[in-house]
């Protein structure tokens, strides 16, 4: 299954491929081979100069991407999880987040904030897979329904970007709570009747889709993401066959109703622009 | 109905048979100071085991086969139970029940997962795991019970929604998600009762409520053990090691404000006596209820939003 072992590669990007390129200058298109100059591929918004491929990027590109320059005041940057099981497997949570921090440069897996989109006041929060697989625990929850109470208070459409390989293992029952969390301060920002716009991106998984990411007044997908509830190893092990092509991708998720629209990355700022025009 | 015995029940089943022989064989002997000694080591073995229980022994209890199930309770609780069926979309999803029914003559809507008890029944049931439909006739009850004023009581006892190719045709995430803001929003009291099996998303789509009851026995955490241990550990061999890590007991998560009240069993498990088990979560239910009642529906929805807001634990 071609989209299956593409994914696999996209979580764990080939390093020797990228030795054999000087410099760090230039980048592998992961689906056409294609090698691309970085400043080019920046310049085309992360997205494959011949087969439109959109690579995996994290919340400083989209902010740069669909925030008027500088627009953008972060909210609770130095947030982080007090680990509060004393979560241990092979290594110690406390040190995972650790590492992860020292890693990534981020607190944990999102990124909140207010900015500007063509001058229009919009409350943002976009997800980093980078950081434990933009896993949603403590703190992913905690700043983004601090974002929708932000968003109504102000009268501010709300805008959330997902990445997300789901809830997270290490704090439990309380991971599984944040989707509770959200989805009830969506449901405040719905009463008070302010935009909610999510953007799927590749790949929003698990109960970061069964919670937020699924409750867009609009539902934006960037092509091909992966996207869905359980996953795709998970639902073939399940049903002992294997999965058809293009299962869970955002053309899939278009095709049986549950995004709006499929946006390429270069066309995010204006769709969104658009809509917020109408909607508010 | 095939009795099955967990390990760390075997020794107290054999001393209580053991117990049962010499009575039985006691007629016109004198050997009542012996069953006095054996009643009293079968007391204090009880004692022992069942205090000292690890995680991972309670979800083993959790998900005992001759365990009270979610429709069990509602028969043993309520009465006039009339079952609902369908989403009025796609289907009746049978891994999720619910209906009208009394409860100590107040009337409410009461739904839950529902597993099978033997093979046939949990094909039928499968296994407890619902379908995006499950959750939507789950939330057309609601909506219903919302419509005339009733209370809502959700029982809690699933493996997991169920990971189908169909289920995620039919949009298993944006069932769940939808699940969760509406209940957020319900202008009637819910309350939930984790009666058995509390996994992850497939759990708390009918897990939003003003008051989280769990039975002692009971787990609840955002993933199995087993899944757990496949993925953190990369084998199937440290379920124990993950329950333990995942503190996904009543006793852990009280104190963590993920549930309001353990709803205690009956001594050995909820299996071992159904009826006393039902009448103690019925009496907790009621003490819930009756206070919900009393609270005016914008008050109650501002309140559950807030008490989930609270769950959680970062620094700044
Ligand atoms: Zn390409």
């Amino acid at each position: 299954m071609a989209w299956f072992s593409r994914s696999k590669e996209n979580i764990a990007p080939d390093t020797k491929k990228k030795e054999d390129m000087p410099d760090g200058l230039w980048e592998k298109c992961p689906d056409c081979g294609e090698i691309i100059n970085k400043k080019q591929l920046e310049n085309n918004f992360f997205t494959c100069i011949k087969c439109d491929y959109h690579f995996r990027i994290g919340s400083e590109q989209y902010i740069k991407i669909l925030l008027d320059k500088d627009s953008f005041k972060e909210m609770d940057r130095k947030m982080r999880s007090a680990d509060p099981l004393e979560f241990e497997d092979t290594k110690r949570y406390k040190d995972r987040i650790d590492s992860t921090i020292k890693k990534t440069g981020l607190y944990d897996a999102v990124k909140t904030g207010t900015g500007k989109i063509n001058s229009r006041e919009v409350a943002l929060g976009c997800m980093d897979f980078g950081f434990i697989g933009g896993s949603m625990g403590s703190v992913v929850g905690e700043k983004l329904a601090r974002l929708a109470v932000k968003a109504r208070k102000n009268k501010i459409p709300l805008i959330i970007i997902s990445s997300s390989g789901g809830a997270r293992m290490m704090e439990g029952a309380l991971s599984l709570m944040q989707m509770a969390k959200t989805s009830g301060r969506l449901a405040e920002l719905a009463d008070a009747k302010i935009p909610y716009i999510s953007i799927l991106t590749d790949p929003t998984t698990g109960g970061t889709t069964a919670s937020y990411a699924m409750l867009g007044d609009i539902i934006i997908a960037e092509p091909k993401a992966l996207i869905g509830f359980a996953g795709p190893r998970v639902i073939k092990q399940t049903i002992g066959k294997d999965l058809p092509e293009g299962f869970q991708r955002s053309e899939f998720l278009l095709e049986h109703g549950f995004v709006d629209l499929i946006s390429h990355r270069k066309d995010l700022k204006m769709n969104l622009s658009n809509i917020l025009d109408i909607l508010m | 109905m095939p009795k099955t015995v967990l390990d760390f029940e075997k020794p107290i089943i054999e001393l209580e048979e053991r117990l049962e022989q010499m009575k039985s064989a006691s007629d016109g002997l004198n050997i009542d100071n012996e069953i006095k000694i054996i009643e009293e080591k079968v007391r204090t073995l009880k004692e022992s085991v069942y205090k000292s229980l690890t995680r991972w022994q309670r979800v083993q209890l959790a998900r005992h086969p001759d365990r009270p199930y979610t429709l069990d309770y509602i028969y043993m609780m309520t009465e006039n139970f009339i079952e609902l069926h369908g989403d009025r979309y796609f289907k009746d999803d049978k891994a999720i029940v619910g209906g009208l029914a009394k409860i100590e003559g107040y009337k409410v809507m009461i739904i839950g997962q529902q597993k099978g008890r033997d093979t046939k029944s949990n094909l039928y049931r499968n296994f407890g795991m619902p379908n995006p439909e499950g959750y939507r006739k789950a939330l057309r009850l609601m909506k219903t019970a919302e419509k005339f004023n009733l209370p809502v009581i959700c029982l809690l006892d699933t493996p997991g929604a169920f990971p189908g190719l169909e289920a995620e045709e039919r949009g298993q995430a944006e069932a769940i998600a939808r699940n969760l803001l509406e209940m957020s929003r319900l202008k009637v009291p819910i309350i939930v009762a984790i009666i058995g099996e509390g996994a992850s998303g497939g759990a708390l789509g009918i897990g939003v409520g003003d008051r989280i009851l769990m039975l002692e026995n009971g787990w609840y955490s955002v993933i199995s053990p087993e899944s757990c241990s496949s993925i953190l550990w990369r084998s199937w061999e440290y379920k124990e090691q993950a329950a333990e890590a995942l503190k996904l007991t009543a006793h852990d998560l009280l104190p963590l404000k993920v549930i309001d009240k353990i709803v205690p069993e009956p001594l050995g498990g909820a299996h071992k006596n159904h009826q006393e088990a039902a009448d103690l979560l019925k009496t907790y239910i009621l003490s819930e209820l009756k206070e919900l009642i009393k609270i005016k529906p914008d008050k109650l929805v501002s309140a559950r939003v807030e008490k989930f807001a609270q769950m959680g634990a970062y620094t700044e």
